[in-house]
């Protein structure tokens, strides 16, 4: 659906973890976009009747794209730049941040 | 030139709507006199809460008439989910008022017992030790000693159930106006006039609903009804997994996943900006229950003004100089909207406040 602008740099980047597979973005793209471009568009499932959705927006403002990022759950894929070795989940349904749920970066 | 009805409710927030609902609901034609979103209401900063066991506390009448509406409300959300397809999220699953500390625990377990008092054997109450409400709430925080239960408290969504009540009285062939400030009351023959910014109304019955706006308009009936603004802030975080299957006096978890942290009180008049600082006590003392309450974000932060009383409890009044003419004011627009609605619009479509109200009249004050 989505292709790259043609550009003098094409040499990737930086490589991440999407639910198992390893996608390859250039420095500077955002994790949406770096899906996106990787053909990737089921980014998260609705709270209420577990639809699947993805980008709209692009700039922050839909929530649209909301996953779990290296464990932190609701992040904005479109606000959040692609770093090498990141985790990247579909955020299925609402947010975990229950008393029973995982702390992201705690020590178990 | 006037348009005439069978009755005029100024103000469309919660307490004009739900009037308005009644009235119509009554076979009456009414017409709701609403100033537009230029009006501060207080709706808006309705924390949602269908709440019994903070209301009355030394006020038995107010106590009555609180669990009265909390006894139709089941009845009323259903009626109006039939009526308009709209569903307010009513839930009654009880509530719990988190205690942080012994004294706390100790303070609650007397108001509870006063409370207890008044209603003889109807109100049901718990104080639960903080084992107990571990089994409700896994993960309390560790200041968290006890607190207090009771089956008759529950919550709904204030926006919806505005607009369902508002859609109900429009179903039944009532009106609402918009750009409908009320400036005038006058006599007229049988009936009393009301003169807005849009036109000329008339009826034989008027209910000054107009929240804040009721402090100037009744003494134009030879009422008063001395109300003031009390600021209240809110702050809505993202959605989230239930993790909390009744509502707290203070966090409430919404049938959506949002969580609502509130209770603040500011006595700072017609100032409705939201401040970091109430936000801060508000999270902090939230956080103190719910730890883990931290790691969700926090979406919006806003602040409306309550439409608060002398001592707190609503005041439904008549005027004797201006017959047709009723006053309510009150800050618990959805706890009181069952009761508004179907027990309230009542006497008004028959001309009398029930004997129960006598008590809230605002003579209280003439001391």
């Amino acid at each position: 659906m989505f292709k790259r602008i043609p550009s003098e740099s094409t040499a990737d980047a930086v490589v991440f973890d999407f639910e198992g597979r390893s996608i390859s973005a250039r420095a500077g793209d955002t994790v949406a976009a770096a899906l996106l471009a990787a053909g990737e568009t089921h980014f998260r499932t609705t709270p209420e009747k577990d639809r699947p959705r993805g980008p709209f927006c692009m700039m922050g403002i839909c929530f649209d794209c909301l996953m779990v990022i290296d464990g932190e759950p609701n992040r904005q894929a479109c606000q959040v730049l692609a770093a090498d070795g990141m985790t990247v989940r579909r955020q299925i349904g609402a947010a975990e941040v229950g008393p029973d749920d995982p702390i992201p970066g705690a020590e178990t | 030139m006037s348009e005439t009805f069978d009755a005029i409710v100024i103000g469309g927030g919660l307490l004009g709507s739900a009037i308005g609902y009644g009235l119509a609901k009554k076979g009456l034609k009414c017409v709701i006199l609403d100033e537009g979103d230029i009006a501060y209401r207080a709706a808006r900063g309705n924390f949602g809460l269908v709440w019994v066991q903070s209301k009355g506390i030394g006020a038995p009448p107010y106590a009555d008439w609180t669990m009265r509406s909390a006894n139709l409300w089941g009845g009323f959300a259903g009626e109006l989910r039939e009526r308009t397809g709209v569903d307010v999220a009513h839930e009654q699953p009880g509530g719990i008022e988190v205690c942080l500390s012994e004294q706390e625990f100790e303070e609650r377990a007397a108001k509870m017992a006063t409370l207890a008092g008044h209603q003889g054997g109807r109100f049901t109450h718990e104080m639960l030790d903080r084992k107990q409400m571990l089994d409700f709430v896994p993960g309390l925080g560790p200041e968290v000693v006890g607190g207090s239960f009771t089956p008759h408290d529950g919550h709904a969504n204030p926006l919806r159930l505005m607009r369902a009540m508002q859609q109900g009285l429009v179903a039944l062939g009532s009106e609402i106006r918009t750009d409908s400030h009320a400036l005038e009351l006058n006599a007229a023959g049988g009936n009393v006039r009301v003169k807005t910014r849009s036109g000329t109304f008339e009826a034989p019955r008027v209910v000054l609903a107009a929240g804040l706006g009721n402090r100037d308009l009744a003494p134009m009936a030879g009422l008063d009804q001395p109300v003031r603004p009390v600021k209240g802030q809110i702050i809505v975080t993202e959605r989230v997994r239930r993790f909390l299957n009744m509502p707290t006096t203070n966090v409430r978890q919404t049938n959506e996943g949002t969580v609502l942290v509130g209770a603040s009180q500011e006595e700072a008049g017609f100032d409705l900006r939201a401040s970091a600082r109430v936000s801060r006590t508000i999270a902090a003392r939230s956080w103190r229950a719910f730890p883990f309450l931290g790691r969700a974000r926090v979406i919006r932060t806003w602040a409306a003004l309550r439409v608060m009383t002398p001592d707190g409890l609503p005041i439904y009044d008549q005027s004797e100089t201006m017959p047709g003419v009723f006053a309510a004011s009150c800050h618990s627009g959805v706890t009181l909207a069952a009761a508004h609605a179907d027990v309230y619009a009542g006497y008004v479509a028959d001309g009398k406040l029930g004997d129960e109200l006598v008590p809230l009249s605002a003579g209280r004050f003439d001391v």
